[in-house]
């Protein structure tokens, strides 16, 4: 055995290691971005909860409320209200999404508190992301107790200007959940569907189209009179078409699995292709703009854990994006995954209709042509 | 120089640089129409730069290249129709079968159904692939590669074949395989076909007219007998010796037939119009003079000697000298 022949492959690896920025990047850069991503995408406080107030009774005591709301606004900011006149509203923007919850204050409430005779409050909670609503609840509880014991607890030891309720009987929450409950496995299918999409894309828009550049596949296609645009967007349907398939066929066996209910539902089917259409051109859209001036077959192998982390996690698939910090916020704006995530969970656990989806799809098409576009303006039809 | 009739290709004035690197200098040049013309020079010599521009593959720097009447910088499309391109890496899909190589290309070049399933087992019976047709390209030999990629470069008719090194890397059975190919293909059709090579006897074999291309200029073109009868001498005795003197060359010049003399590598190159009486010569003035022959041999000129005589240098030594020249520029 000879020192200088294993010195001499030590030192073969390290020269080729420090001249690929690729593995450079997964071997260090990597596990430090996965610390970050993971260590505040999950178990955040979550914050800024879109909730619909119906006030139906426009009294001293129904304004204590929303003023009550006002102060949990301003100080932790758990809950974002927004006012609705009709309760019906109020619950069609609950069940698309656009409000996590609905408190309504029925027209007799303040009567009701005045005799004492069981005045009551509804919360009707979207309970498709348990996160989420456990917090409202968790709020609005305490503000019921809290008005029940006529005490203000984000000012201790002062008192509202607006009189207290009678303390006799109880104001009483009543709590309606929209839908049947919804088990962890079902809220994290909609990010595996997500997921097999972002996988086939990876392989098909990543690895696969990097190789055949670097084995010179790609030049016996450019002789040819194939425009670059023609080239682009076959790739990209051709991508599409394969990531359609992955998400229909996790969709179905994940669905099973889940026990998603009503799963053959044909309208819903038809969303479901809508969404699924929109994610994998939007996603292999995306790899190919990453991947429009790659030559390294490494590049794409070492992003895949980097992009995995960077665009599965902040899209909300397995904890809301309002738990949040604000710079994961910004990705997850950006992120087509969360688009997807959220229609499908829309689909799957609400099954919302195309109300509940279409700026989901409208963002994952404008998105789409963008970066088709782009790929196309990167992409060098010349070697 | 204008476009005419006879000429298939016209080269004008083309420069291509890579950052401070020139890796084709002021180059021009004419192929006929129907001819087989081969750019022969070592690796790194710029004759793969010169085909991809040729091929509109990538922008020359200056200057430009009408193929088949279009220009490659103003109509490169009417290029692309016109030609069929065999670049010099393989590239056909491993991942298809030989016939769905084939048809993939067809459509690219707007075929329709009809010329498709009438020319696509044309193509692979002229090529030796009929009973490999519909087999995975990923299990073929390089040569059976090559021949399935100059079908499909033919797929669309082209008036101009395009050929990297077609036999770079290929065993000797899969070359004379490919070589036969090309000459089948120069009788049955008026089609032009451009290689490049670094093999001289490919050259010599195939061509009809050979530009020699070196550290990216042109420095002869002509046909090989042509080429051959520029070298002085008719013949060419290589010989080594154990200890010359210093004036060992300019002697050996005094010689009957002797029209020059060369060194490369430590081995002498004597072009004489009389090889046998020039060795006889040598050997008695070797004697004499007390000077060790190690090797002597007698030959008729080949095309390694016209490019020994233009460049100085032998294709062997000029192919590891250029590769490392034409390199450098990618580490800066």
């Amino acid at each position: 055995m000879k020192l200088q022949r294993i010195s001499a492959i030590i030192e073969r690896d390290m020269r080729k290691f420090f001249r690929s920025p690729a593995l450079m990047m997964s071997s260090m850069i990597f596990p430090l971005m996965q610390l970050i991503v993971l260590g505040y995408a999950f178990g955040g406080k979550i914050k800024g909860i879109k909730v619909a107030v119906v006030d139906q009774d426009h009294s001293t005591a129904s304004r204590d409320i929303r003023q009550r709301f006002d102060a949990v606004m301003a100080g932790p900011r758990t809950l974002e209200i927004q006012d609705y006149s009709s309760l019906s509203d109020a619950v069609v923007d609950l069940r698309t999404g656009f409000v996590r919850a609905v408190v309504y204050i029925p027209p007799e409430y303040s009567r009701r508190v005045e005799q004492g005779n069981r005045p009551r409050i509804a919360f009707i909670e979207d309970n498709t992301d348990n996160f989420v609503t456990s917090e409202v609840l968790i709020r609005m509880q305490s503000l019921v107790q809290d008005l029940n014991q006529g005490l203000n607890p984000f000012q201790p030891g002062q008192r509202l200007s607006v009189p207290t309720p009678r303390l006799n009987p109880l104001i009483d929450l009543q709590v309606v959940e929209l839908y049947p409950y919804i088990e962890y496995i079902k809220y994290l299918l909609s990010g595996s569907i997500a997921m097999s999409i972002f996988i086939v894309a990876m392989i098909g828009g990543g690895i696969t189209f990097i190789d055949d550049k670097s084995r010179g596949l790609h030049e016996g296609y450019l002789v040819t009179p194939i425009k670059k645009s023609e080239l682009i967007l076959g790739l990209i349907f051709s991508g599409a078409i394969k990531g359609l398939m992955a998400g229909t066929t996790i969709t179905i066996i994940g669905g099973l699995i889940a026990g998603i209910d009503r799963l053959w539902d044909p309208v819903r089917l038809l969303y479901l292709g809508i969404v699924l259409g929109t994610t994998s051109v939007a996603m292999i859209s995306f790899m190919f703009l990453l991947m429009v001036r790659v030559s390294d077959p490494l590049v794409p192998r070492a992003m895949f854990g980097v992009l995995n982390t960077l665009l599965y996690f902040p899209s909300g698939a397995i904890y809301p994006v309002e738990g949040f910090p604000p710079w994961l916020r910004w990705i997850s704006y950006i992120d087509p995954f969360t688009y997807a995530v959220h229609a499908l969970k829309a689909l799957l656990l609400k099954n919302t209709g195309f109300e509940g989806i279409y700026t989901d799809v409208f963002v994952l098409l404008g998105f789409s042509f963008l970066l088709v576009g782009l790929s196309v303006a990167f992409f060098k039809r010349q070697i | 120089m204008n476009h005419t009739e006879t000429n298939a290709i016209e080269v004008l004035k083309l420069v291509k640089r890579f950052g401070d690197f020139v890796a084709v200098k002021d180059v021009s040049f004419a192929v006929h129409t129907g001819e087989i013309f081969g750019l022969l020079g070592p690796n790194g010599a710029g004759k793969t730069t010169l085909i991809r521009m040729m091929t509109t593959l990538t922008p020359p720097t200056s200057g430009t290249a009408v193929v088949a009447g279009h220009d490659v910088i103003t109509d490169p499309d009417g290029v692309r129709h016109a030609i069929g391109v065999i670049p010099q890496a393989l590239t056909s899909d491993p991942e298809l079968t030989a016939r769905e190589n084939v048809l993939i290309h067809a459509k690219l070049y707007g075929l329709s159904s009809a010329q498709r399933q009438k020319l696509i087992p044309q193509l692979l019976e002229s090529v030796g692939l009929t009973e490999f047709a519909d087999k995975l390209v990923g299990s073929f030999s390089g040569g059976m590669r090559r021949r399935l990629e100059i079908a499909r470069g033919l797929v669309h008719s082209p008036k101009i074949l395009f050929l990297d090194e077609p036999t770079t890397g290929l065993d000797p059975v899969s070359r004379t395989a490919v070589w036969e190919m090309i000459n089948k293909l120069k009788e049955s059709a008026s089609l032009t076909i451009l290689l490049t090579t670094h093999y001289m006897d490919e050259a010599d074999r195939l061509c009809d007219r050979i530009a020699i291309v070196d550290h990216g200029q042109l420095v002869a073109l002509d046909t090989p007998i042509k080429l051959k009868d520029s070298v002085p001498g008719t013949d060419i005795v290589e010989a080594e010796f154990g200890n010359p003197p210093a004036d060992w060359n300019a002697t050996l010049e005094k010689l009957a037939g002797v029209a020059s003399v060369t060194s490369s590598d430590g081995v002498t190159h004597i072009a004489s119009n009389n090889g046998p009486l020039t060795v006889r010569e040598l050997m008695d003035l070797a004697r004499d003079r007390g000077v060790a022959v190690r090797h002597v041999s007698v030959q008729g000129t080949t095309l390694d000697d016209v490019f020994l005589y233009y460049t100085g240098r032998q294709l062997r030594d000029a192919a590891t000298e250029t590769v490392k020249y034409d390199t450098n520029h990618l580490y800066k």
